[in-house]
């Protein structure tokens, strides 16, 4: 069996593709599936800390394509599920030390090892976002609902077009469900009719998101979580399976009712 | 927050702004036209089509539209009739 290589990539910074990453690493992680990241943010390694990594790292992923290491050794194998792997990104290095030919030659050796490989691509549509796509068979482009990441995301989109990655799947990440009942934050259904592209999966905003990264330990491992569930849920859609968007406005309280019945939906 | 005063105030809901600003922006991002490089076509297909026959140019409509990840020019460009011309 050959793995599947996803990249997770937004332009803007910020908007929440390592989280992402970690999360669906994660939650793929959790169906039994053979998972390995790449931290793609070479000289800001990140996906490490918030996975919870980062005290294990011997080697990087410029000591593999460098051959200073073997492919098995630089993977950091993660305790808590059985086949999770992370190849942290070099921090004394910048973007120049990876070319996208060395991610695809990589890829291609990491298809023989596990089913899915996720890319978390650093922000920016430079070299380091060109590293990061090169071996892609899939590009999840991340945004949040708001001007700007909306923006970037569109101008990421029109690249990935240009590179022939075409197809990507939307993630909208951060969505606040009272603000989008309040006309005050653009709602899934105005990002997706802005971008036109496939929807895969809508992330509500989540305090636990914070705590989560706070311990290391993502939040799709906490069977209670909302966002944590949004993030199991693109994982079953990457495996194929037809799940349900979550209905965010569940808030079916008194004060709910009170303002259907005034007409505010 | 306070829509109800937003309402009352006649103030518009941030998120249409939002929307309504970043259908404009990403015409001219995907386009790669300012508004002015768009404004100099729109003269230039009005002389164009000038030159051929009389318009009316109070009613005039060239615009990008969208249509899902790509962008088509819309010209609605109505044309005089002989018998207004000769009246007018």
């Amino acid at each position: 069996m050959s793995a599947k290589i996803v990249t997770m990539t937004s332009g803007k910074g910020g908007v929440g593709k390592t989280t992402a990453v970690a999360n669906i690493a994660v939650a793929l992680a959790s169906t039994g599936a053979r998972v390995c990241c790449i931290d793609g943010d070479i000289g800001l390694r990140n996906l490490d800390v918030v996975m919870g990594l980062e005290n294990r790292i011997v080697y990087d992923i410029v000591d593999v394509i460098e051959g200073r290491c073997r492919l098995r050794q630089a993977m950091i194998r993660d305790k808590r599920l059985p086949e999770l792997y992370l190849i942290p990104a070099a921090q004394t290095r910048d973007k120049s030390a990876v070319s996208p030919s060395d991610m695809v030659r990589l890829g291609e050796e990491l298809r023989n090892e596990v089913d899915w490989v996720l890319i978390d691509s650093p922000a920016g549509i430079e070299r380091g976002f060109r590293n990061a796509i090169a071996a892609a068979d899939q590009v999840l482009v991340i945004t949040n609902p708001e001007v700007s990441a909306v923006r970037d995301a569109d101008r990421v989109i029109g690249l990935l077009e240009a590179e022939e990655k075409g197809n990507p799947f939307l993630i909208i990440n951060r969505l606040n469900p009272s603000m989008v009942r309040n006309h005050d934050m653009l709602s899934a259904e105005d990002v997706l009719d802005l971008l036109a592209i496939r929807l895969i999966g809508i992330v509500p905003e989540d305090e636990n998101v914070i705590v989560g990264t706070n311990r290391g330990a993502p939040i799709a491992l906490e069977a209670k979580s909302m966002a944590g569930q949004a993030f199991r849920n693109i994982a079953q859609r990457l495996l194929g399976q037809d799940v349900p968007f979550l209905e965010l406005d569940n808030r079916g309280g008194f004060w709910a009712r009170l303002q259907r019945i005034a007409g505010r939906k | 927050m306070g829509s109800f005063f937003d309402r009352i105030t006649g103030r518009k809901r941030s998120a249409k702004s939002a929307k309504e600003r970043l259908q404009l922006v990403l015409i001219h991002d995907r386009t790669d036209m300012t508004q002015v490089e768009m404004e100099a076509l729109r003269d230039d297909i009005l002389a164009v089509i000038s030159r051929h026959v009389d318009i009316d140019p109070e009613g005039v409509h060239i615009d990008v539209e969208r249509d899902g990840r790509e962008q088509r020019l819309v010209a609605d460009i109505p044309l005089r009739s002989i018998a207004r011309r000769r009246s007018g």
